[in-house]
């Protein structure tokens, strides 16, 4: 691991402040992070822990939906009665990814920038224009089998690695930021995450300096909810493909992706479609999908795995 | 003879393109300069198995090597060094975590709970006992890692953490085997004692409840 200097921030526009500077980083909860700085992938010189800004509260909005601090670790968020209740999804895709430790020290913010767990992303003796810009993308025409079948391109055929954002793409949430200035913002979760382009180093809109200080969620959505995952083992891998769905009594709800694209992949006039049954919601949002001949299978296997939500939510 | 000779430079030579051809994206893909970072040392103090601790570390210094190296409290063991294996799972403020995946500046003022401070030889740790009783380990590498672990499992299935394997996740879950199991997939046993481990924790699950 390279050298760096540390401090414990007391205040958000001062850390942001601090994170603007080059070779600077945030800290959360680390669990990504300081795997990526002991293989040399991120280095950098300068880490702000804000552990200590007190977003580690989930309150109830003013509209009826919740706000949640950037800080609530995973299992926190995961354990809340509300959230159980009301946002079954979320709970849901929560529990599906990594292991409890990781879950019990990961963030909700840090949990949004995970980086990729694209193998060629990870050896640093292999080209990669995520890692690397310009040297070139390994994982064309190399083992892609886990990597990404649509919204990704020459450049990169990574995935975004997460379940929680697929599980907040379905219920809308927003993330609050602040920056170097103080001014905030609120990013809708469609708009965080970034399709590759010419840019795969660049993973979310996010300006330098700038630090999610919540993610609110709308009101309630009602309806059955479910997060199926499927993957190499039974528990703590990665999604080869996932369906995060909210499914009404008439047919009719809301669909997104996961482990298929640079982002959670929802698609409107797809999931307008999921009265008709998984495979009409598949073809409309995977149309102009670009797979490999190691990963084709993502696309049936989607269409399989909203099947058996489908099939469940009838039960 | 000189024919031979030719083709074989020739065969060399084209192994050299080759390999120049192959290592390219490689030579690509540098890392940036080492910047002349000067980190200077910092104090931390925490509370470790009851007992108050200070320590003066690089800030680079993980939880876990703060343990093993500078407190030589080596039962926590390094395995993959990655939060992979779960060989270095320590209980942090009531909650098990990876501490090869934290910082121990991270961690002022924190209640850290090593294998060493659950139970002694003469004074077992119930887990402790049942491991010993159902045979939950064969090497012992990620024993001490597995006993914290299993320790804070039950702990989690009585503070109502959901599951993976739970049907409905707004329920209470219950400590079966099936969640044992899901609970337990962060702690990698090469020698495969998971069944028995399972046992372990259903017994002291058994007597707890």
């Amino acid at each position: 691991m390279r050298a760096f200097t540390y401090e414990r921030a007391k205040d958000p526009v001062e850390a942001a402040r601090a994170a603007a500077r080059p070779g600077a980083k945030f800290l959360a909860g680390g669990t990504n992070l300081l795997d990526l700085m002991k293989l040399e992938i991120e280095t950098p010189t300068h880490l702000i822990d804000v552990q200590d800004l007190g977003f580690d509260k989930i309150e109830k909005t003013s509209d009826g939906g919740l706000r949640i601090g950037a800080l609530v670790s995973n299992t926190d968020l995961a354990v809340d009665e509300r959230v159980r209740r009301d946002y079954g999804v979320l709970t849901r895709s929560i529990v599906a990814g990594a292991s409890g430790q990781l879950r019990n020290k990961a963030s909700t913010a840090g949990n949004l920038l995970q980086r990729t767990r694209c193998p060629y992303f990870y050896d640093t003796n292999m080209p990669c224009n995520k890692r690397n810009p310009g040297s070139g993308c390994a994982a064309l025409g190399g083992a892609s089998r886990t990597l990404g079948v649509i919204g990704v391109n020459d450049k990169c055929i990574a995935t975004f690695p997460g379940d929680m954002a697929v599980g907040m793409r379905v219920l809308d949430a927003v993330i609050e930021t602040v920056d170097a200035h103080g001014a905030r913002r609120s990013i809708p979760i469609a708009d965080f995450h970034r399709l590759w382009g010419d840019h795969p180093e660049k993973d979310t809109n996010l300006n330098p300096g700038e630090l999610i200080t919540a993610v609110t969620l709308p009101r309630p959505l009602g309806g059955k909810h479910f997060y199926e995952k499927v993957r190499d083992r039974a528990s703590y891998a990665y999604a080869l493909v996932s369906v995060a769905a909210v499914i009404q009594p008439d047919g009719t709800g809301r669909v997104a992706f996961g482990g298929v694209a640079p982002k959670p992949w929802r698609v409107g006039a797809a999931e307008a479609l999921l009265p008709r049954g998984a495979a009409a919601v598949t073809a409309r949002a995977f149309q102009g999908a670009t797979p490999t001949h190691e990963n084709a299978f993502k696309l049936p296997l989607a269409t399989r795995a909203l099947a058996s939500v489908l099939a469940e939510s009838k039960a | 003879m000189s024919e031979l000779e030719l083709s074989r430079r020739g065969i060399l030579a084209g192994g050299a393109a080759t390999a120049v051809a192959v290592a390219t994206p490689v030579i690509a893909a540098p890392l940036p300069p080492a910047k002349a970072v000067v980190a200077p040392m910092m104090p931390v103090r925490f509370e470790v198995n009851g007992k108050r601790r200070e320590l003066t570390l690089d800030p680079r210094t993980t939880l876990l090597d703060s343990l093993r190296e500078h407190l030589h409290l080596t039962g926590t063991k390094k395995g993959c060094d990655h939060g992979q294996c779960g060989a270095c799972t320590v209980i942090v403020d009531g909650k098990r975590i990876n501490s090869c995946l934290s910082l121990a500046v991270q961690h002022e003022g924190d209640k850290i709970t090593t294998i060493e401070g659950l139970g002694t030889p003469d004074k077992l740790h119930p887990m402790q006992a049942a491991f010993v009783k159902h045979d939950g380990y064969q090497c012992g590498y990620c024993t001490p890692g597995q006993i914290c672990s299993a320790v804070a499992v039950l702990d989690e299935i009585k503070r109502g953490v959901p599951s993976h394997v739970q049907a409905d996740v707004a329920a209470r879950p219950e400590a079966t085997n099936v969640e044992m199991r899901e609970r337990m997939s962060g702690n990698i046993c090469r020698c495969g004692a998971y069944s028995n481990i399972a046992e372990a924790m259903a017994e002291v699950a058994g007597s707890r409840a």
